[in-house]
């Protein structure tokens, strides 16, 4: 049970942060806990269906891109409302990208999905009298559970019941997830990544499969990048940029895809690791791109792969 | 006609990601990071030669011959990195040309800085030519001439010379070409060679037009990713139409209603995918 005494550690340590760390760094954890709901859901199609998409960010600038349009355009402030409306808005974009996408595997599955996201990203860009074009969209304070909070100054919102409320909303995702894969549907989405022929003749819809495991990935980016917004308070559309894409990829598998957890160390990792280079050179992706070329090259289990004693996702068969 | 000039350097470089794809099965992201690169060199050298006091008209020469030495850094790139994934899955390949790409933009931020570089005032020294009514720099139809003689070069290449042969032969069945004692190390090596080159001449071919800057190469491989879809993996003749169709495409939205502009190629692009996979002239089965 170490896996666990592990796990409920990080936990602890997650809901002790605010008042034990320097502001600074419960600020910098804000957008880990978005990107990690990010990756999860990411790491539902890529480690557990095998499809790699490298035009997630899409759904990311979806969610974000939600936020801000509900905060500025209309009175709607509170922050369930807006989650809720990025996860229907990431579901439905995601269902009807899907539905195409899926068709494919491999390279023509990542090459449709970084189309997809470049036309998303295009229309972010271009059509600025609803998106504001490259300045972006302004993301107004969200009020949470109803609470009053319009006063606090901003650094103690975000620090205090934003804080706690992303955490609650990354706990939410992360039980859910873990309930989605250990469910019959995962080992129907890990049977059609080992052999689409035997599950197709087993009954079990392929096609289908990866549509849904598409659409729940996009549900949970889309959450992700809603809680993105509020910590910059400016959404803009690099924020769907392929970059932001590969970057998102790049998490994934420095953390180790073939683990539960993985995707969650990577989005820990790099947002940690990316402050720390940045202090000292500007040149981050310089090193970065290192790393990312070590990772691929020595050690492709990433960082949970390194770690020992870790047991990857267990085989279909078992 | 300006989309014409923009289509004959989009097809040097998707010429480029071609060839990759085609030999090594490998799609290429950083091939828009040796594109950049090549406009920076291109620059360089310009600048230098112009300042060694050599003749104004003569600074393709410099141009092209920074763009070509370039390609060498394809050759690093494979041999220090590329070739320990072959084995491995397509994603960690993909992944690895996009370490390529985040480290080739700093290296060229720390190279020359962030500021835009441009070869001032060259670019009309060859004059305008009149055509159909519209002024054209002769510059931008010497580089069309020179891309449509490498298009040929190229045509003539694979399908005339013994490397041509040796290069068609691994495309198509890697473990036969070998059996047959062809050495993929070297193949491989060469291949990646000429493809860095093709896209970092291309780079340097159309700094005289435009200035170079460092997002310029993450923004051209979306597009010479359209034209490689568009056109169909791996094939040369793809990467030549599908360069014209996004070309001029491109000059043509631009000058209709500029807001569609790219949105209309990635829709191309997706239309095509979901249409016919292996784009218009691609063998490769989806």
């Amino acid at each position: 049970m170490t896996g666990a005494r592990v796990l409920a550690v990080a936990a602890l340590a997650l809901l002790a942060a605010p008042p034990v760390l320097p502001t600074y760094y419960t600020l910098l954890l804000l957008p880990f806990m978005a990107y990690a709901v990010v990756l999860l859901g990411l790491n539902l199609l890529f480690a557990y269906a095998g499809l790699l998409s490298f035009g997630h960010a899409l759904f990311i600038g979806l969610g974000a891109y939600t936020g801000a349009f509900l905060t500025t355009h209309t009175p709607v402030r509170a922050l369930e409302v807006i989650l809720l409306a990025a996860a229907v808005a990431g579901a439905a974009v995601a269902a009807l990208v899907g539905a195409l996408c899926v068709r494919y595997v491999k390279i023509y599955f990542g090459m449709l999905t970084l189309a997809f996201g470049m036309v998303f990203y295009t229309f972010l860009l271009k059509f600025y009298r609803l998106t504001g074009g490259d300045e972006g969209m302004r993301v107004l304070r969200p009020t949470l559970l109803g609470m009053d909070i319009g006063a606090m100054p901003k650094t103690d919102y975000l620090a205090g019941p934003y804080y706690y409320y992303s955490l609650a909303v990354l706990a939410l995702a992360t039980v859910v997830m873990w309930r989605v894969v250990r469910s019959p549907f995962g080992l129907c989405l890990r049977t059609v990544r080992d052999n689409p022929a035997k599950a197709e003749a087993l009954g079990i819809g392929v096609t289908r499969n990866r549509w849904i495991a598409f659409v729940i990935s996009g549900v949970y980016a889309a959450v992700g990048g809603a809680l993105l917004g509020p910590p910059i308070g400016n959404v803009d559309p690099t924020l769907a940029y392929w970059t932001q894409s590969g970057n998102i990829v790049f998490m994934t598998l420095l953390g180790g895809f073939s683990h539960f957890f993985g995707p969650v160390v990577g989005a820990f990792a790099f947002i940690f690791l990316q402050d720390t280079v940045m202090s000292v050179v500007p040149y981050w992706r310089l090193i970065f791109g290192a790393i990312l070329a070590a990772i691929v090259i020595f050690a492709p289990g990433g960082l949970m792969g390194l770690a020992a004693r870790v047991r990857p996702i267990e085989a279909s068969r078992s | 006609m300006g989309g014409v000039f923009h289509a004959a350097v989009l097809f040097l470089v998707s010429a480029g990601l071609q060839v990759v794809f085609g030999v090594q099965k490998i799609f290429n992201l950083a091939c828009g990071s040796f594109y950049a690169l090549g406009a920076y060199a291109g620059v360089s050298a310009v600048a230098w030669f112009i300042g060694a006091g050599g003749p104004p008209a003569l600074f393709v020469l410099p141009l092209s011959v920074a763009g070509l030495l370039c390609g060498l850094v394809g050759l690093a790139v494979e041999r220090g990195l590329l070739r320990f994934v072959y084995e491995r899955d397509e994603t960690f390949q993909l992944l690895l040309t996009f370490a390529v790409v985040l480290m080739m933009e700093d290296a060229i931020r720390l190279t020359w800085g962030t500021a835009p570089r441009s070869t001032a005032g060259l670019y009309l020294v060859y004059g305008q030519a009149r055509i159909l009514g519209a002024a054209v720099p002769v510059y931008n139809l010497i580089v069309i001439a020179a891309s449509l003689a490498i298009a040929l070069g190229i045509g003539w290449l694979l399908q005339r010379t013994a490397f041509g042969r040796i290069i068609r032969a691994s495309a198509d069945n890697r473990e036969m070409a070998e059996a047959l004692g062809v050495d993929m190390r070297r193949v491989y090596a060469r291949v990646f060679t000429l493809g860095t080159a093709l896209g970092t001449l291309g780079g340097a071919l159309v700094i005289p037009a435009t200035a170079a800057m460092s997002e310029m190469g993450i923004e051209l491989i979306v597009e010479a990713f359209a034209v490689v879809v568009i056109g169909g993996l791996g094939s040369m003749r793809g990467a030549f139409v599908g360069a014209l169709v996004v070309g001029v495409l491109r000059a043509a939205a631009i000058a209709v209603y500029p807001e569609l502009e790219m949105l209309l190629i990635y829709l191309i692009v997706i239309a095509v995918l979901l249409v016919r996979p292996r784009g218009l002239f691609g063998s490769a089965p989806a």
